[in-house]
């Protein structure tokens, strides 16, 4: 996607879900992944994070962590609750 | 796959419907409760199927208006999007837009939104839209929504999104009244003509538009209540906490397994002896030879052997099915995923896994909610080596030959122990094997990530449980029990022909094709310390695990459990009965389990993947168990 000048100034403060902690509370930035290894290739993993409802905009909040290694986690995106890996909530930018 | 190619022409066509009644498609995403509906809708008349050359299930039936218009209702696999990424999905798109032959294009759609959860339904409509059928939305559980102060103008919906739109609670009586209000008009005239199809897969762009416009009706056409619902946060807080989670999850499964074996024991022991006693009345009826011979122990021996197991199977699936009505299957597999992710698999294939202690079949038809590909084959190739039900009488058999009543550790009963112990070996071997499983697939193929819904708790129905029980229970058998009836006869006939010379001594079966085969094998079995006679059992034990129980009985010539225990202790070492457990662990000695994961997985290539892989395992398990043993001294 073509980050405007708006959400580049944005995303210098925001940091990837992927690295909040349980408790994080904040509004999402962006949804931008890069190539990863492994799963899909960037453009699917963005429009299936699109589906899940993870928007600009949107409030995001880490509610719970997995009981191994903190992975995956549970996040609340507006009124719905999803579960990602950390990996890729790094595709994630909120502040 | 396709996701172009708009302008195709339909391959199916509309009907008349002057002709044929007016087909309704229920289409939504998983948990909105669409299989709720479509059994208020249908109730009795469903019929369950496959659609053709995939192995999705094809469930349609008859509704009938208040005013007693009848019409057809098919309820197409959930889905969030028409993006298809599983062949569930794939089926919803291709008979919406018209891709498949054998499947006529529906008259209407019934798109199903759970009303507590708007925004991602409005986003399906907003591309059901473009599949050029009339279309009318229904906020199911409507009740759960008003309960929880969600307020929908459903009329101005209505209008903004240029579609009927209605409430519903499927579960209730009555609920479906102002459906009715609005739809049964719509069937009593001619339904608007379809247009042309014009979708295509969106893109990211798309997506996002998509997403703010369904945020937008939302926020125009919802109001949220002043005061949360907290319920499934609260439950969250518990249920999902780092420590107390794992804790509850093990005593669910823990208390499962107690229900699943004492629970069922009752009804197996009723079903065996129903089939003891039919046996007995047969044989008293018709005279002794080859017919009542094929009657008793090929017919009514086969069909018992597979119905015997049907307790555990619905036991086991009322427990899945409750926990997952209330919500709490995604809770575990999120719980899990960590660790079932370390071994290669996705944490959705922590529900087939489970099945798979009562069945491997049913587990096996439950990893189609994996969605990708890779997942899917992996959970498929490793969940016969869950320990299932059919194991438990081999098991039990050979313990209690050769595993002393003793208490150790304070207490602990020592054949219990080895019973855990064959558990526990079981699911290692399961993360071990699916560890192994991705040097099976191309570097492409990837492995998906997690992304789960984790969706509000609520009250499991009765009615909709029954309904799904009743469906699990026509499914394994019908397909299990042909399957295993067939191998049956045919090892009947193996077990039988040719017939004993006059005068013979031995047992009838050591004259038998399966004694040649068994004789045959028996020197590639000699390191494992397995007898010629096992060889022979294991033969009809093809058919299915528990069968070489039965014949071992036969080749020994003892009747009766007491007494084949007896033998067994007296003419086998602890390393042969060691080994032949070890052997039971890994060998794919069940047909029907083939023939499953030969049709779920697509191609007969990995149903031999599978029973090469698992007699190797057998092999090498039970040959380093009964060489130890023998080096011990128990040879």
């Amino acid at each position: 996607m073509m980050a405007s000048h708006d959400t580049m100034k944005a995303a210098a403060t925001a940091q990837p879900l992927g690295l909040c902690r349980r408790g994080f509370r904040g509004t999402l930035v962006s949804v931008s992944p890069v190539a990863t290894q492994g799963g899909f290739d960037p453009e699917e993993l963005e429009r299936r994070l699109l589906e899940l409802g993870f928007i600009e905009g949107a409030t995001v909040q880490i509610l719970h962590e997995g009981p191994f290694g903190r992975d995956p986690i549970a996040i609340r995106v507006n009124d719905t609750t999803v579960a990602l890996r950390r990996h890729e909530a790094m595709a994630i930018l909120a502040q | 796959m396709t996701q172009a190619a708009s302008s195709a022409l339909p391959l199916s066509t509309r009907t008349d419907p002057e002709t044929q009644p007016i087909e309704a498609a229920l289409v939504g995403a998983p948990n909105c409760g669409k299989t709720a509906l479509f059994n208020a809708l249908t109730g009795a008349t469903q019929k369950v199927g496959n659609y053709s050359g995939v192995t999705v299930e094809r469930k349609i039936g008859v509704a009938r208006t208040p005013e007693g218009r009848q019409f057809s209702v098919i309820d197409l696999p959930g889905t969030h999007s028409l993006r298809a990424r599983s062949p569930d999905e794939e089926v919803t798109r291709d008979v919406l837009l018209g891709r498949r032959p054998d499947e006529r294009i529906p008259d209407l759609i019934l798109a199903v939104a759970d009303a507590t959860n708007l925004r991602g339904a409005l986003r399906l409509v907003n591309e059901l839209k473009s599949v050029g059928l009339p279309i009318v939305l229904v906020l199911n559980m409507i009740d759960i929504a008003r309960h929880r102060g969600l307020q929908i103008d459903h009329l101005a919906l209505s209008q903004s999104l240029g579609i009927p739109v209605v409430t519903a609670t499927a579960v209730r009586r009555g609920g479906l009244d102002a459906l009715w209000e609005v739809v049964a008009p719509m069937l009593e005239a001619p339904l608007p003509a379809a247009q042309p199809a014009t979708w295509v897969a969106p893109n990211s762009h798309d997506l996002r538009v998509a997403m703010r416009e369904a945020d937008r009706l939302v926020k125009a056409h919802v109001i949220q209540p002043a005061i949360p619902d907290t319920v499934t946060a609260r439950i969250d807080r518990v249920v999902l906490h780092p420590i107390a989670g794992p804790v509850i999850l093990l005593v669910l499964l823990f208390t499962m397994f107690q229900a699943v074996f004492t629970w069922a024991t009752p009804f197996m022991d009723a079903i065996d002896a129903g089939f003891t006693w039919l046996g007995t009345l047969v044989a008293q009826v018709i005279p002794s030879g080859l017919i009542q011979s094929f009657l008793t122990n090929g017919v009514i021996a086969g069909i018992g052997s597979v119905i015997v197991f049907l307790p555990q199977i619905l036991f086991t699936f009322l427990f899945i099915l409750l926990l997952e009505d209330f919500g709490y299957m995604a809770r575990a597999a999120f719980l899990m995923d960590r660790i079932m992710g370390r071994a290669g698999l996705n944490g959705r294939a922590f529900i087939p896994l489970l099945s798979s202690f009562a069945c491997a079949i049913p587990g096996i038809m439950a990893a189609r909610v994996i969605d990708n590909r890779r997942d899917r084959l992996t959970t498929i190739l490793v969940a016969p080596l869950m320990t299932c039900s059919a194991r438990i009488p081999v098991y039990t058999l050979i313990i209690a030959a050769f595993i002393p009543k003793t208490k150790v550790l304070g207490g602990l009963s020592l054949q219990g122990l080895v019973m855990f112990g064959l558990y526990a070996v079981g699911i290692l071997s399961v993360l071990v094997v699916a560890f192994c499983a991705r040097f099976f697939f191309a570097r492409t193929e990837r492995s998906a990530p997690l992304m789960l819904d984790l969706p509000d708790y609520k009250m499991p129905r009765a009615r909709n449980v029954a309904l799904g029980l009743y469906q699990r229970a026509r499914v394994f058998l019908r397909r299990a029990g042909t399957v295993i009836f067939w191998s049956m006869v045919a090892i009947w006939v193996l077990s039988t022909f040719p017939q004993p010379p006059e005068g013979a001594t031995g047992p009838a079966i050591n004259y038998s094709f399966a004694a040649m085969i068994g004789k045959f094998i028996a020197p590639i079995l000699h390191p494992l310390g397995f007898n010629w006679q096992i060889a022979v059992a294991l033969v009809p034990g093809m058919a299915a695990r528990e069968v070489a129980v039965a014949g071992l009985a036969t080749v020994y010539a003892v009747s009766g459990d007491g007494g084949l225990i007896h033998t067994l202790a007296g003419q086998w070492s602890l390393g042969t009965a060691l080994a032949l457990l070890a052997w039971y662990i890994f060998a794919p000695q069940c047909i029907s389990t083939l023939a499953v994961i030969r049709r779920e997985a697509g191609s007969g290539k990995w149903m031999w993947i599978a029973l090469i892989y698992m007699f190797v395992l057998a092999y090498v398990a039970a040959l380093i168990t009964y060489q130890i043993a023998a080096l011990l001294g128990a040879g």
